[in-house]
């Protein structure tokens, strides 16, 4: 899988493996400085939550909350690779609702149509990314038009399709990724959607953090000049990584799928939701910095803010506001760290 | 004032022990700049001597690390380019800032429209342009109300002049003005910029053009590597001695041994003909274990030839071959799978990916080939023979220009490059790491590359090369032989009629022998 060519650097031979311009502190805090923050931002939020309600961090609702966070981690983990490849990905939130909608007319709750179901939706959501590819590489539409435009056509096929009342119903063993889970001892249910997102998590991780491809990602929206001048295919690249959000929106959907109803506003402001996850995982508009790992970490803590901020009795609709504003904050933070630094 | 007979007018502008340094190397190093009221005054200098920095101090774009600047007498600090602005210095930049889909006026006034008790008062602003192009001379072939995109390149400048004039300066920066003017039209600029002298403007014209600086200018300031040669009465100097002034310098470092002609080899890259943008009819020959520099002005096509060898630029006309068989380079990629490398003039926006470690900037091309080719080099190995230390995780970003530049060709020797075009491969980078880049560049020639080595400093072309070839407007003006002398070099870059043709014959002879 990794194609890392020779060994890395021994670090008791290297004794100058510091990078120059960085504080070379006490081993311990070198070690924090190596955990992306937005881990520590995480265990804060979880803490604060546990402080007012000591439940929550108990095996079954923890896997509860998780199981809830998954549909938006998925799309995170899936849209950094946008992000990172210098560009932006908007029609995950209306490719979202298109997989809702459309299995549940498909199969009006029919199991024996999952299997062939599924596949399907995965091969429409690599064909969304696709387009969104091809239109921003090879047309040069400004990826934010692009996908802005994509998920118009997107929510306007599904409004015209369903006649704006979605029918059907979504079928139980297609519903059981987002809802139920394997049974373990003692602990309750481990749900299918926390697997999934992990299995989906170290998948995407090992392919953008250790594969060919995944460097070529980073070079492509680190500088694509340099990029292409070193011979990386840099419309090629983009392209896949919006391959890669599309097929994260259809698992997405199919996760969501477990405990939303059948409606037209099923994924109504996810694109919104993930983008703000993939900046708070550190991840820069703009291209060339960001991972897989921190941009879940992201999801989590704007689920766990949205939690805590239930808890603190304050309005659903203060929701936007907040997120609006961690987006805000969390993209200064970048910016300053990275003056800082630069 | 009083009519005074002959002293000399006064100095309007003067700039003192001006020093500047850019992350950690010297760009100016104590340069004195004196300006009189009236005169048009040139800076001259090789591709990077100093001069637009000078010139980005001055009008506060950067700030000095020491010195002073004082107008008529007194000091001035210019934190931003607005106060100079206020203070009565203007500049006009090589690279024209007007908006294309704006009116003449409105670009002239832009944020300062005049304005009536409702908006702008269109009229009024359209007769302050008017009048500050009747005095360029030019209120009767623009019209204030054209729009700026429509207009050609030399009438725009024309209109960016204007907008300088707006602010009422008395000084005036001219930075290369005719780089995008033909002879005729900067024969026309030349007669508008004599008429603002003789309104009392004091002109500073950036240019390493010797013919316009004759032409146009009262007194020259030399600069040469970051510090001020001479100022010079430009009635005083010819030709020679101006070039001398500019290049002439003691060799500042030992060059490793030239090739002993038994080592070079058969001809590895070849092109025929050559043409694509500017550049047309270039025949060029690279032979293993050979280094040839390309020297030339800038602007004569010399990064252009090097995206066209590596495919950067597709070649619209002619042939190429590499290693004896006609190829056609449709991208960067074909080119690398070819074995050809290009180390790009500017590292940071087109070599390096800065926020990536060293390992993944040398592994990125080798990486973009395939599994295989990512596979059969061993890091350790690459930067090893690069003699780069320290840890392969470190961002690029944090190496000093020397060791970036050894990342970027690791980068190559990654994809087993054997032919290496090297833009400008030491600019920016301080004296030791320069001699070890030279020694890398000479090991991998011995080692069976063919390199081309492009380079704005002379010394550098002549201590290096085997083989010079000079470009002019976009075709090989003509080719000397190792250890050709500066003066050599820049009389055919800039085009002395009486040595031209020579050069070319012979030039003609070595390209086919």
């Amino acid at each position: 899988m990794t194609t890392t060519a020779g060994p890395p650097a021994a670090p008791g031979a290297q004794p100058s493996a510091v990078p120059r311009g960085e504080p070379a502190g006490p081993r311990a805090r070198r070690l924090l400085r190596a955990v992306p923050p937005i881990w520590l931002v995480l265990a804060a939020v979880i803490l604060l939550i546990a402080w007012r309600n000591p439940t929550f961090v108990e095996p079954a609702p923890f896997l509860a909350f998780l199981r809830r966070c998954a549909p938006l981690a998925v799309l995170a983990a899936g849209q950094v690779f946008v992000i990172i490849a210098g560009e932006f990905d908007l029609s995950v939130g209306a490719l979202v609702t298109a997989v809702v909608v459309v299995a549940a007319r498909l199969s009006d709750g029919d199991a024996a149509h999952t299997w062939w179901l599924i596949p399907l939706l995965l091969a429409a959501g690599a064909l969304v990314g696709l387009v969104n590819g091809l239109v921003t590489t090879r047309l040069r539409v400004p990826s934010f038009i692009a996908t802005l435009g994509m998920l118009l056509v997107l929510s306007g096929a599904v409004f015209l399709w369903s006649g704006g009342a979605p029918r059907g119903s979504l079928a139980d063993n297609f519903r059981q990724f987002g809802r139920f889970g394997v049974e373990l001892p003692g602990l309750g249910q481990l749900p299918y959607a926390v697997l999934t997102l992990t299995a989906v998590g170290i998948g995407l991780w090992l392919l953008l953090s250790h594969s060919r491809f995944g460097h070529q990602v980073y070079a492509a929206g680190g500088n694509p000049q340099a990029a292409a001048l070193s011979g990386v295919d840099v419309r090629r690249v983009r392209t896949a990584a919006f391959v890669i959000s599309g097929l994260s929106a259809v698992v997405a959907g199919i996760l969501l799928g477990g405990f939303t109803g059948v409606t037209a506003e099923a994924g109504a402001g996810y694109e919104f939701q993930a983008i703000a996850a993939v900046v708070l995982g550190g991840a820069v508009l703009g291209g060339g910095r960001g991972s897989v790992g921190a941009s879940v970490a992201g999801a989590l803590t704007l689920q766990s803010v949205f939690t805590l901020l239930n808890l603190l009795g304050l309005a659903k609709s203060l929701r936007d506001a907040v997120q609006g504003l961690i987006i805000i904050g969390a993209a200064a933070y970048a910016a300053h760290r990275l003056r800082r630094s630069g | 004032m009083t009519a005074d007979p002959r002293p000399p007018d006064p100095v309007v502008l003067g700039m003192y022990g001006i020093s500047k340094r850019f992350f950690g190397v010297t760009v100016l190093d104590d340069v004195r700049l004196e300006c009189r009221a009236g005169e048009i005054h040139a800076v001259m200098g090789e591709n990077g001597a100093g001069k637009s920095t000078l010139m980005k101090i001055l009008v506060g774009v950067h700030q000095p690390d020491a010195g002073r600047i004082e107008l008529n007498g007194a000091p001035v600090r210019f934190h931003h380019p607005r106060q100079a602005l206020a203070a009565g210095v203007s500049i006009v930049h090589q690279e024209l800032t007007l908006l294309p889909e704006r009116t003449v006026a409105e670009n002239i006034f832009l944020g300062r429209e005049p304005r009536r008790r409702f908006g702008v008062d269109r009229a009024a602003m359209d007769q302050a342009a008017t009048r500050l192009l009747a005095a360029l001379g030019a209120e009767d072939v623009i019209s204030p109300r054209s729009l700026v995109g429509r207009l050609p390149v030399a009438r725009q400048q024309l209109v960016e002049i204007a907008k300088a004039l707006s602010f009422e300066p008395r000084v005036l920066v001219l930075d290369e003005p005719t780089a995008a003017l033909s002879p005729h039209e900067v024969d026309a600029l030349f007669d508008r910029i004599r008429r603002l002298r003789a309104d009392g403007l004091t002109v500073l014209y950036i240019s390493h053009r010797l013919r316009e600086v004759f032409d146009l200018t009262d007194r020259i300031t030399v600069l040469k590597d970051g510090r001020r040669v001479d100022t010079v009465e430009t009635a005083e100097v010819n030709t020679r001695r101006l070039v001398h002034l500019m290049v002439g310098r003691e060799l500042d470092h030992y060059y490793p041994p030239r090739a002993a002609p038994g080592r070079i080899g058969p001809v590895r890259l070849a092109v025929r003909g050559a043409g694509a943008g500017l550049l047309h009819d270039v025949d060029l020959d690279l032979r293993a274990g050979e280094i040839v520099g390309l020297a030339g002005l800038a602007g004569s096509g010399r990064t252009e030839l090097a995206r066209l060898l590596f495919g950067a630029t597709r070649m619209t006309a002619g042939s190429l071959t590499v290693d004896g068989r006609a190829r056609r380079l449709r991208s960067p990629r074909h080119a690398i799978r070819r074995g050809i490398g290009l180390l790009t003039e500017d590292r940071k926006s087109e070599g390096l990916v800065l926020q990536r470690s060293v390992r993944d900037n040398t592994l990125l091309a080798a990486r973009s080939l395939g599994r295989g080719a990512a596979r059969r080099v061993a890091l350790a190995d690459l930067l090893d023979r690069v003699r780069l230390r320290g840890g392969t995780d470190r961002e690029v970003r944090y190496l000093s220009g020397g060791n970036q530049q050894k990342v970027v060709l690791a980068r190559w020797l990654a994809t087993g490059a054997r032919v290496l075009i090297f833009d400008e491969p030491t600019r920016g980078i301080d004296v030791g790491a320069k001699a070890s880049i030279h020694e890398l560049m000479r090991e991998l020639a011995d080692a069976g590359a063919a390199i081309l080595m492009i380079s704005s400093e002379l010394p550098e072309v002549i201590g290096m090369a085997d083989r010079i070839v000079v470009l002019r407007q976009g075709t090989v003006a003509g080719e000397l032989p190792a250890g050709a002398s500066e003066a050599e070099i820049m009389l055919l870059a800039t085009g002395e009629p009486d040595r031209t043709g020579a050069a070319a014959g012979a030039s003609r002879e070595g390209g086919t022998a």
